[in-house]
């Protein structure tokens, strides 16, 4: 059993941490990613959510191998993927893709789209000749839903941002890649076409046997590429996993009070339903990332002495895991009450 | 109450070439009361930040005006904003209307301290110039911005990008003019912060009887805010009514499509976007420029252009098949 569990995993995340130093000498040190953990499975999706300075930006460089954490491992099918070499190395690199948030750094705007996407064929060695890649790259363009005649031939700027960022992820789609790990792939490209990009990734896993990580601020797009995948959610804070669980229990029913916080002030739009509440605005600095205790404390109203002190560990209730005392105190005394 | 600003028949143009145009504004008409908060949406290049230029009068090369006039009423008298010498629309700048720019964080002085260029503001406009009441009024908008008043002995690299943007807005409101222009003043802040920056313009314009014209391109912030929406299309106005009523009965395919396609939380439904791509420019399509997006086009849409009717009390659309729509 375990062992059939074990193969079905493609990443694994165990205590992922990456600290910065900020000025020139003995800098003050912040944790840009403070012990994350997920794993993700074969075809699923898994949805990570979180604010500017939530350090989801810094956690997908760290699942694509390009920058090192400073603490824990990132294991794809099982091996630490800062320990693999040669052959192995060069597997990870193609099966596991990113796909950028702006479409347009993504190509090189002096030169033909479909010359990327055959370079990106050659170097990966997924196809031997020219002849052999341009049936490759007509295939992925047919599998993002392009007509091949509308692209070759074409420059970037010929596309409207939307069909650039589909361009994109035929791209990735050029090296077989088994996760696609897709950094606010939607937030550049114009509303009307959004959710079209999704239901690409949907249908993308579905038929070709990809997983993907999504990594977004935008709630909207999360729940909705989460409800038709079946998704585990993150809702990241200042590094920190603060919340996770299914996307469908942690938008519509949110423990955390920063979910909570964060679902409060997303602007529906339904002008029946308008704000209630009034926001209580933030003034931050970096010293959240160095707070001892929950690093949501100040924000917080819910939040007790306890709050400021200890960090809150990660409490399971159900099949969700919640980083928050006043969440952690009422399991305990839920437990002790069965007990 | 009574007409502030009145747009007729403006189109704006960026030359690229010779006799080449990109039509960013073309021919587009209304109106805005008093006290009102108009909300222009639409998606990247149809033209809205072009739309706010030309009403700000900042109208630079390649940006030209092709044709039309913008009003405002000041103090009871009509003005030709385009026809005034550029120390007329200094004046009226700061006092009468204010302007918070696209990526507005990046608009301070980056060598002045924040508690200078406050001063620097109010000295150049406030009729009074008692430096007690001066700094009353700064500390309260800072106040209500959330805002520390440390910050004035601040440099703006000292701040966050979200506090900065809130230093903006205070600068936009401290002068309370009668009109604020915000061009996407909250995009690529956290929500919260986006949140709290939006209601504060929206109570400042209330309590001042200020009107508020705020351009973005995301309908959720459209929906909260705005009492008034337009819908802008590759320079056009399409649509234009109510917020309320673009929401309930949308009546341009467009306006429709880009609604339906938003996806909500706790909507479980599967959407559909908008196919197709928006039009160039530089050559738009002949008669309608959504037809050939549109999934209701006839032959007449391809060769006239429709005009911006008012089909219910104050909401106007521009589409030859609006009445299908209703129905």
């Amino acid at each position: 059993m375990i062992g059939l569990r074990k193969e079905k995993t493609l990443l694994d995340l165990r205590g992922v941490t990456r600290v910065f130093r900020t000025g020139l000498y003995l800098g003050a040190a912040f944790r840009a990613v403070d012990d994350v953990s997920f794993c993700v499975r074969e075809k699923t999706c898994e949805i990570i959510a979180g604010e500017s300075g939530s350090g989801k930006s810094t956690l997908a460089k760290m699942v694509l191998g390009i920058l090192k954490p400073s603490a824990g491992e990132v294991l794809y099918k099982g091996r630490n993927i800062f320990r693999l070499r040669g052959g192995e190395r060069k597997e990870f690199k193609r099966e596991v893709q990113p796909v950028f948030q702006d479409p347009f750094e993504t190509f090189n705007p002096f030169r033909k789209v479909t010359d990327y996407l055959e370079a990106t064929a050659l170097n990966f060695g997924m196809a031997k000749s020219r002849r052999e890649a341009i049936r490759l790259i007509d295939d992925r363009l047919q599998r993002i839903g392009m007509d091949p005649h509308d692209v070759h031939g074409k420059f970037p700027h010929e596309f409207s941002g939307g069909q650039l960022q589909r361009l994109s992820i035929a791209r990735a789609l050029m090296a077989n890649p088994r996760l696609l790990v897709a950094d606010e792939p939607v937030s550049m490209v114009d509303a009307s076409v959004r959710v079209d990009i999704l239901a690409l990734f949907v249908e993308l896993m579905v038929g070709s046997n990809m997983s993907v990580i999504y990594i977004t601020h935008d709630l909207s797009t999360a729940y909705y590429l989460g409800v038709q995948t079946n998704a585990e959610i993150i809702i990241m804070y200042r590094g920190e996993c603060v919340e996770k669980g299914s996307v469908e229990e942690v938008l519509i029913n949110p423990l955390h009070p920063y979910s909570e916080m964060l679902l409060d002030a997303l602007p529906e739009p339904n002008p029946q339903r308008k704000w209630t509440s009034r926001a209580r605005l933030p003034s931050l600095t970096l010293k959240e990332f160095r707070k001892n205790g929950c690093k949501f404390a100040e924000r917080c109203q819910r939040a007790a002495q306890i709050c400021f002190e200890k960090r809150p560990p990660l409490s399971y209730v159900d099949n969700r895991a919640v980083r928050c005392w006043v969440v952690e105190e009422k399991v305990l005394k839920e437990g002790h009450h069965e007990a | 109450m009574g007409r502030i600003i009145e747009l007729r028949n403006v189109s704006a143009y960026y030359k690229i070439g010779r006799d080449l145009y990109v039509r960013a504004v073309d021919g587009v008409s209304f109106s805005v009361e008093e006290g009102e908060i108009l909300g222009i949406a639409g998606e990247s290049g149809c033209g809205k930040t072009t739309l706010i230029k030309v009403c700000t009068a900042s109208i630079n090369p390649p940006l030209t005006m092709a044709g039309g006039n913008v009003f405002y009423c000041v103090e009871g008298k009509r003005i030709d904003l385009l026809a005034l010498s550029e120390e007329e629309v200094r004046r009226l700048r700061w006092e009468f209307f204010t302007l918070v720019p696209q990526a507005a964080m990046n608009s301070l002085n980056p060598v002045k301290k924040i508690g200078a260029i406050f001063s620097e503001t109010l000295r150049a406009c406030t009729k009074s110039t008692n430096k007690g009441r001066i700094k009353e009024i700064v500390h309260e908008v800072l106040d209500s911005l959330g805002l520390p008043s440390e910050v004035l002995g601040m440099y703006p690299c000292q701040l966050s990008g979200g506090m900065k943007q809130r230093i903006v807005v205070a600068l936009a409101t401290v002068t309370t003019p009668k009109v604020i222009f915000c061009d996407e003043p909250t995009t690529g802040l956290d929500l919260v912060t986006q949140k709290g920056i939006l209601q504060f313009l929206q109570e400042k314009a209330r309590a001042t009887n200020s009107t508020l014209i705020l351009v973005s391109h995301d309908i959720g912030i459209q929906a909260q805010v705005t009492d008034i929406l337009a819908i802008a299309y590759a320079g056009k106005i399409v649509e234009i009514g109510p917020t309320e009523e673009i929401f309930a009965k949308p009546l341009h395919p467009y306006t429709i499509k880009l609604i339906s396609s938003l996806p909500v939380i706790g909507d479980r439904s599967s959407k559909a976007g908008l196919a197709g791509t928006p039009p160039s420019l530089v050559r738009p399509p002949q008669g309608c420029r959504f037809h050939p997006r549109c999934v209701l086009a006839e032959d007449i849409c391809e060769r006239e252009e429709p005009p911006l009717i008012e089909v219910r009390s104050n909401h106007y659309v521009a589409c030859f098949k609006s009445g299908e729509v209703e129905r």
